[in-house]
């Protein structure tokens, strides 16, 4: 039996990899990782419908931050992938009898120890399989606050869901760790690229322009979508920002917990006031989805609240673009 | 985010907490488990009334015999055509024909078997709506 210990974390990848990078005696913290990963970030992208709501989303794409916090701390992963369930659970078994944890991608709708209302068809799940109890197996689930067990026949099915992302098998393990991992490069590296992707973006719909950019939407909604509709448009929104992966104000907030890491890191006592300041807009995006949770409820119905949405999120992008000006001069 | 204001609002989460990331009394960044957020709670509230709705709605046309009880399996666990589709491999347009009432009563055991196995229930199951 692997001697895993479980950590619980706010969001699944970042969760998975702080894991498993400190089983194999690289602690790191999932704040470290989510900040040398740039996980930092903001897109809205109206032509790509989600359950026919625009796709509004506050994280880097699947699997982006891992690949940059190994390739930045020179950490050697194996990851492949599958075509066949069986052969791939075999593969999870052969890793597991060496006492390798292993890192599985999984769809959410299939793992049956989570909560009903959180099983949708989410395909970029991750969770760390440590151990074998006969035909069930031992999972830490990084957003959960205990490990838990999972039917063979079960973590088959989450692990070859279909569907958009699908993970088609997906395992991965680290396989080295370097003796001295640069630390404080990676940290530098990874806040240039967020500074880069929030203020620079290569385009328009990423970044701190598309935080603006749907701020002005917001404002007509009612007009041109009725109430109903934009009430829906509106809980989508807020699930975005606060269920899937923690989404928007919680990952700023991971963010100022980063800045705060790299502080020390890098010896920089300009980054801890600056975690401070990020900690504010992180509360000003939770702000956010309190009065947009009240609108979604019938609480608040008059025409202006719309518009009050829409000033907190110019808010939060004046805050954002003003802040990560000031880490971009203090990193460079 | 102060410690203190963490939210402790219980819904979704059932008896599980999740991690908030939060300031202490020295100004510095801990873990603090919350069981839940009453913003997040009413979203997630929201979405699932509408799938709720969404499955009367099917059910209602099942009885009407307008939808063949497949229809009602799928949309109960929150699938369309295609990827119900890619799930019991069988194309788009077969799955499609099969929501037809005619055309389900008329399916041949071993594909009755495939959605049967998929989702998990009896043929008898896969034939009726609650």
């Amino acid at each position: 039996m692997i001697n895993f210990a479980h950590q619980q974390s706010a969001h699944c990848e970042t969760g998975v990899l702080s894991g498993l990078l400190s089983y194999h005696g690289l602690n790191i913290s999932e704040a470290l990782c989510f900040g040398i990963g740039s996980g930092l970030f903001f897109g809205y992208f109206p032509f790509i419908k989600v359950h026919g709501l625009p796709l509004i989303t506050f994280r880097s794409s699947p699997g982006a931050i891992f690949k940059r916090v190994t390739q930045r701390l020179g950490i050697t992963v194996e990851s492949r992938k599958f075509s066949n369930p069986e052969t791939a659970m075999k593969a999870l078994d052969r890793l597991l009898d060496q006492g390798i944890p292993v890192g599985l991608r999984t769809g959410m709708f299939w793992l049956p120890y989570f909560p009903s209302h959180f099983r949708f068809h989410f395909n970029a799940h991750n969770l760390i399989v440590f151990g074998r109890e006969g035909s069930d197996y031992r999972i830490s689930d990084p957003v959960l606050d205990e490990p838990v067990l999972c039917s063979r026949r079960d973590l088959t099915r989450a692990r070859f869901a279909e569907g958009l992302l699908s993970p088609k098998g997906r395992m991965y393990c680290v396989t080295g760790i370097p003796k001295h991992a640069n630390l404080k490069q990676a940290i530098l590296r990874g806040i240039r690229e967020v500074c880069m992707t929030m203020l620079t973006p290569t385009i328009p719909l990423v970044g701190v322009w598309a935080i603006h950019h749907l701020a002005n939407k917001i404002r007509v909604w009612p007009k041109r979508l009725g109430h109903e509709k934009s009430k829906l448009y509106l809980g989508h929104m807020i699930r975005m920002q606060e269920e899937i992966g923690t989404g928007g104000g919680g990952f700023r907030l991971i963010y100022a917990a980063f800045l705060q890491d790299a502080s020390e890191i890098l010896d920089d006592k300009r980054l801890h006031d600056l975690s401070g300041k990020m900690t504010l807009i992180g509360d000003r995006w939770r702000e956010f989805a309190v009065q947009g949770a009240r609108i979604c409820k019938g609480r608040a119905n008059g025409e202006n609240s719309y518009d009050i949405l829409s000033d907190i999120l110019h808010d939060c992008g004046h805050m954002e673009k003003e802040v990560l000006r000031e880490i971009r001069k203090a990193t460079s | 985010m102060d410690k203190k204001e963490v939210p402790q609002d219980n819904g979704v989460l059932d008896h599980w907490h999740n991690i908030q990331y939060a300031v202490d009394e020295n100004g510095r960044y801990t873990l603090v488990p919350s069981s839940g957020w009453e913003a997040a709670n009413i979203a997630n509230y929201q979405a699932w009334g509408i799938i709720e709705e969404r499955l009367s709605q099917v059910i209602e046309k099942v009885s009407a015999g307008d939808l063949s009880p497949l229809a009602y399996h799928m949309e109960k666990n929150l699938m369309d055509i295609g990827l119900l589709a890619k799930y019991v491999r069988i194309s788009r347009w077969r799955v499609k024909r099969h929501l037809r009432t005619d055309v389900f009563r008329r399916l041949p055991l071993n594909v009755l078997e495939r959605y049967a196995k998929f989702f998990n229930i009896s043929i008898e199951e896969l034939q009726k709506v609650p």
